[in-house]
């Protein structure tokens, strides 16, 4: 792997750009592997790149069905932050933060992480109640969350509402400042090239079909598009698509698939200088460095695998939208796309091994993925390489819906489920 | 939007008009003090979430207020049918249901 730096540009640029090399090779299969990964999304190629860097496991395969980054890595609103209310979920999120911090130079890749802080919004006693226990519980657990007045809130980001006489006025706001966006692609894409330099096949356009069990009911490997692949360690980390392999093992899942639905206006100069979110009137939105505003909608309600979601959800989050930015009911709206996210009872992911010897599962991130890409890659690798969890994933077990430990951020809701 | 029939009003409403309430068909212990963990588990927590037919729950919120079942295909997003709460799930599906609906 040819390292990129400024002098690898000026000399590009003498010789006519030729002599860029590929990010990452497009191998053929081996018959077997070490580990073989399902899904080359960014949590996947996260959890191959630190296997082979962190653990020296470098006989693996990632088999993605589409092109890799492609599902919802390249479809999310690429937000990043950690002000999760629970002790288990800001020992996961938070180390995804810090590993955010540095990944462009880890990776050798810019994948433009930019910490211009999160502000979610308060417009009820309520909204102040919730938002202030989570900035005490996160500066608790060590992590930065600091509470605003309307004026400051204002100063954060101009363009908000915060006259009195909104419909849901802002009395208030949560701010994390380390919080931000990245280049989703970008972190697929590193990841992807950072694997492939130390010798992990990224397979495309290889869709798993069946997964192979020995009679003692361990993994022998997976059935896919292009024949057996064999290999005694299967880490799923299929997002949406997650049950659907795990049912090919005979495992059922406390999952659910929906559709979530996002969108980009035309891109605009620069107005919106952080990330802002709101969970009362259900929207959130921040700026791409291309200028567009990149708004997340919710989820339908129903069980869906069609990546298309109703039109009314958009409405919904528009609606909202222009209640806290009067400035943009004029902004046309230029793309709006689904994926297909899955959910688990507690809105919380599952990171752990399986009743199936050599079967590992990192999954259920429903709607917030993206920002634990680093830190679920890194600890899903832990847990493949030594068939034990890391104590930052140890919580995230399927069999904490038998015993009732579950760690409830859908009641706890920093985020709009 | 989806387009949704009421097996009590017996017309297709705007999907606004309802709600979904989940897997259909999951049925509740008599005994539920009596439930083992597993038990409850699958029961409270697991569900099928195929990609496919589901066979699920609405509830006509906004119009009769009553619960039904349908079977959908969640691929197409394609209603196969709808019927009442109570009656056993289909054995068979209506013919032609099959038409565009993914394997």
């Amino acid at each position: 792997m040819k390292k990129y730096s400024v002098f690898a540009i000026a000399r590009e640029a003498m010789r006519g750009h030729k002599g860029w090399e590929e990010q990452w090779s497009s191998p053929e299969p081996r018959k077997e592997y070490d580990v073989i990964i399902v899904g080359a999304g960014g949590h996947g190629l996260a959890t191959a790149y630190y296997l082979a860097t962190v653990h020296g496991i470098t006989n693996v395969a990632v088999l993605e069905k589409g092109w890799l980054g492609g599902g919802n890595t390249g479809r999310n609103t690429t937000i990043i932050r950690s002000n999760y209310l629970y002790d288990e979920s800001a020992g996961i999120y938070d180390h995804a933060l810090k590993l955010w911090d540095g990944l462009s130079q880890e990776l050798n890749y810019n994948v433009m992480y930019s910490a211009r802080g999160v502000m979610m919004l308060a417009h009820n006693v309520h909204d102040i109640q919730v938002l202030k226990r989570h900035v005490h519980a996160n500066r608790l657990n060590g992590i930065d969350n600091e509470w605003l007045t309307p004026e400051q809130a204002k100063e954060f980001c101009p363009p908000l509402n915060t006259s009195k006489d909104a419909r849901y006025p802002v009395v208030g706001a949560a701010l994390q400042r380390r919080g931000g966006t990245a280049r989703h692609d970008a972190v697929a894409w590193g990841y992807a090239r950072g694997a492939s330099a130390r010798g992990v096949h990224i397979i495309q356009n290889c869709e798993v079909t069946g997964v192979k069990r020995a009679a003692n009911g361990a993994v022998m490997g997976v059935d896919t598009t292009r024949g057996f692949i064999g290999a005694k360690k299967v880490g799923v980390v299929a997002a949406g698509h997650s049950s659907v392999i795990m049912n090919m093992a005979g495992v059922r899942m406390p999952l659910e698939s929906y559709p979530l639905q996002a969108l980009v206006s035309e891109p605009v100069k620069p107005v919106v200088p952080c990330v802002v979110m709101s969970n009362t009137v259900h929207a959130y939105i921040s700026q791409s460095d291309k200028g567009e505003l990149v708004i997340g909608a919710g989820t339908d309600q129903y069980v869906s695998y069609s990546q298309t979601g109703g039109l009314h959800i958009l409405q919904h989050t528009l609606d909202a939208i222009c209640e806290m930015f009067p400035i943009f009911t004029r902004m046309k709206m230029l793309r709006s796309w689904g994926g297909i996210v899955d959910v688990t009872p507690d809105r919380s992911p599952i990171l752990a091994k399986t009743p199936v010897s050599g079967l590992y599962v990192n999954c259920g991130w429903g709607t917030g993925g993206f920002k634990a890409t680093p830190g679920s890659g890194h600890v899903f690798a832990h847990t493949i390489a030594k068939d034990d969890p890391h104590p930052i994933n140890a919580p995230f077990t399927i069999e904490r819906f038998r015993t009732g430990r579950l760690i409830d951020e859908a009641a706890a809701a920093a985020v709009a489920h | 939007m989806l387009l949704i029939r009421c097996p009590y009003c017996e017309e297709e409403r705007p999907e606004l008009e309802f709600r979904n309430a989940g897997e259909a068909h999951v049925a509740r212990s008599a005994n539920m003090v009596g439930e083992s963990d597993d038990d409850f588990e699958k029961f409270f927590f697991i569900r099928s979430n195929p990609k496919g037919i589901i066979y699920e729950r609405w509830r006509h919120m906004h119009g009769c207020a009553r619960f039904f079942n349908a079977v959908r295909d969640t691929v197409t997003d394609k209603f196969v049918m709808t019927y009442r709460a109570g009656e056993p799930k289909p054995s068979k599906l209506p013919k032609n249901s099959n038409e565009g609906l993914a394997k």
